[in-house]
């Protein structure tokens, strides 16, 4: 079915009765060409580019729970492109290409709206280096301005321009950055992939993966054993888990950061902000919520909540930057999952394993990743030759001393 | 979260340092193979559930201890002195 506004008119005429599901509930055939373990934003879009890009349709996505039951739905939906280094770069450059064509492609709204990110400085060394990253972003043909403590005023007028502490020298802003609605970019996707005959299989846990001579053929399941020549392992928070079951031992280790949402209100943040100080960010969402977040808990964990220091550190941060909004209520807070890798980049990569390839490692910028992730990851594996925007995101760049450190922190899990 | 100090007793999470798996604990020798030290610097086994972790008493004894604890619950079992380790 396809939707449109004219749908939308009819349907409400006829009390919506023409409805009907966005995507089928197969059981699992015994054998497919591909498996992608993981039916989450960056699974579905890999199922969604192999079968688009590829012609790769004999496929089956794996999801132990629900789709979109993990990080996508738990994510604060920022969407940009201002990275630094050549290797995330260019990746993230053609992420937000794919984004800007996402609903027509998907033929569904994911309410993709870029209504600017301005990532604020509060020092002379942080403007120096905000220009330069600026200047990097226009080297990638992406969009940067970088504006004076006026033009921050003349945008941001609610801040706290007069506090000493954390005085505001200007802001970086990106015009095409902006945010999404992040559910329905892991239905347009699952939708999108069904559609072209990808089996999306749902409450369906892989607890083994099948080796034999170094070669996958296939993977075990709570609904059976499935065969297939390639499987992609596309897990985000359980990926040191699923890799065990290959025998892999992954640059990862997992920790929880929290966000935050507030009551609904008028609209009153009309951009997303970054605050240059403690790690703060926030937009609102279009239903008037205040999304925000901040640091991770900075300890190992799988407990997809957070603990109470961290909340405390993001409403400070809040208090500090924008007093206005400490009337608001916050309605709830939650913690997703994070797999951090070393030096806070990624990894779309083959593994020792014949047919085996790994999509991880996102930290917590996956959610902007989900097109170009799935694009490449999908390139990956149709062709088994690293597409050109990810080819430094290798599994074995920690050993070789490739590293992509972003944010020049070392090489620590916790630190990015 | 609470961490007991062997040394200073039941402090405030926020005392703490977290620095990382206890695998820091088992670096390589001299001459070690490059793959040893990758191991030792990013590989993690990373499970959910009991991990021993390495945190600094920053603003306590400045003492590095072993945590023992699970990483769903955030139950803490057991915290040892790193300097009283038997190698």
């Amino acid at each position: 079915m396809r939707y449109s506004g004219l749908k939308v008119i009819t349907e409400g005429l006829r009390g919506n009765t023409g409805w009907t599901p966005a995507w089928r509930d197969p059981a699992p055939k015994p054998a497919y060409d591909a498996i992608i373990i993981g039916g989450g934003g960056h699974g579905l879009s890999t199922a969604f580019y192999l079968a688009k890009n590829h012609g790769l349709t004999n496929i089956a996505v794996l999801e132990k729970s629900h789709i979109g039951s993990g990080n996508i739905g738990r994510n604060t939906t920022i969407v940009r492109a201002n990275y630094f280094l050549p290797g995330n770069s260019e990746f993230y450059s053609h992420s937000l290409k794919l984004w800007e064509g996402m609903e027509a492609e998907l033929n569904y709204n994911v309410m993709h709206s870029q209504r600017g990110q301005i990532v604020l400085c509060h020092s002379d060394g942080q403007r120096d280096a905000l220009a330069r990253r600026g200047n990097a972003m226009i080297n990638q043909g992406d969009d940067a301005i970088l504006l004076d403590r006026e033009g921050v005023r003349e945008l941001l007028p609610y801040l706290d321009f007069e506090q000493t502490r954390f005085p505001i020298y200007g802001g970086l802003l990106h015009p095409r950055g902006g945010s999404a609605r992040h559910d329905a970019v892991a239905w347009g996707y699952a939708r999108g992939a069904d559609q072209r005959g990808v089996d999306l299989i749902q409450n369906c846990e892989v607890t083994g993966i099948d080796i034999e001579n170094g070669v996958v053929t296939g993977v075990q399941t709570t609904r059976g054993a499935i065969r297939a020549k390639k499987v992609g392992i596309i897990v985000a928070g359980r990926s040191s888990q699923v890799a065990a079951m290959a025998g892999m031992r992954l640059p990862i280790e997992s920790h929880v950061l929290q966000a935050f949402v507030t009551e609904g209100l008028k609209p009153v943040i009309h951009h997303v902000v970054s605050f240059g100080m403690g790690h703060f960010y926030i937009s609102q969402s279009d239903k008037g919520g205040l999304v925000f977040g901040g640091d991770l808990d900075f300890y190992a964990s799988y407990a997809s909540r957070g603990n109470l220091p961290m909340v405390e550190h993001v409403m400070e941060a809040g208090m500090t930057l924008m007093p206005m909004i400490g009337r608001a209520k916050v309605l709830r807070s939650w913690g997703g999952i994070m797999d951090m890798t070393p030096d806070g980049s990624p990894i779309i990569d083959k593994t020792h394993i014949d047919g085996l390839f790994i999509d991880c490692g996102w930290n917590y910028g996956g959610f902007k990743a989900v097109p170009a992730s799935g694009w490449c990851m999908a390139h990956l594996m149709a062709t088994g030759e690293s597409h050109e925007v990810a080819r430094k995101f290798r599994l074995d760049r920690f050993a070789t001393g490739h590293l992509l450190d972003e944010e020049g922190t070392g090489s620590q899990h916790n630190l990015h | 979260m609470r961490l007991k100090c062997p040394l200073c007793g039941d402090r405030d999470r926020r005392e703490f340092y977290y620095y990382g798996a206890e695998d820091y604990l088992r670096r390589p020798g001299e001459g070690a193979a490059l793959t040893a030290w990758d191991d030792y610097l990013h590989n993690r086994d990373n499970p959910a559930g009991v991990v021993k972790d390495l945190w600094y008493h920053e603003a306590g004894c400045a003492q590095w201890l072993v945590v023992t604890r699970n990483t769903v619950t955030h139950a803490v079992s057991g915290v040892d002195l790193v300097a009283e380790r038997k190698p």
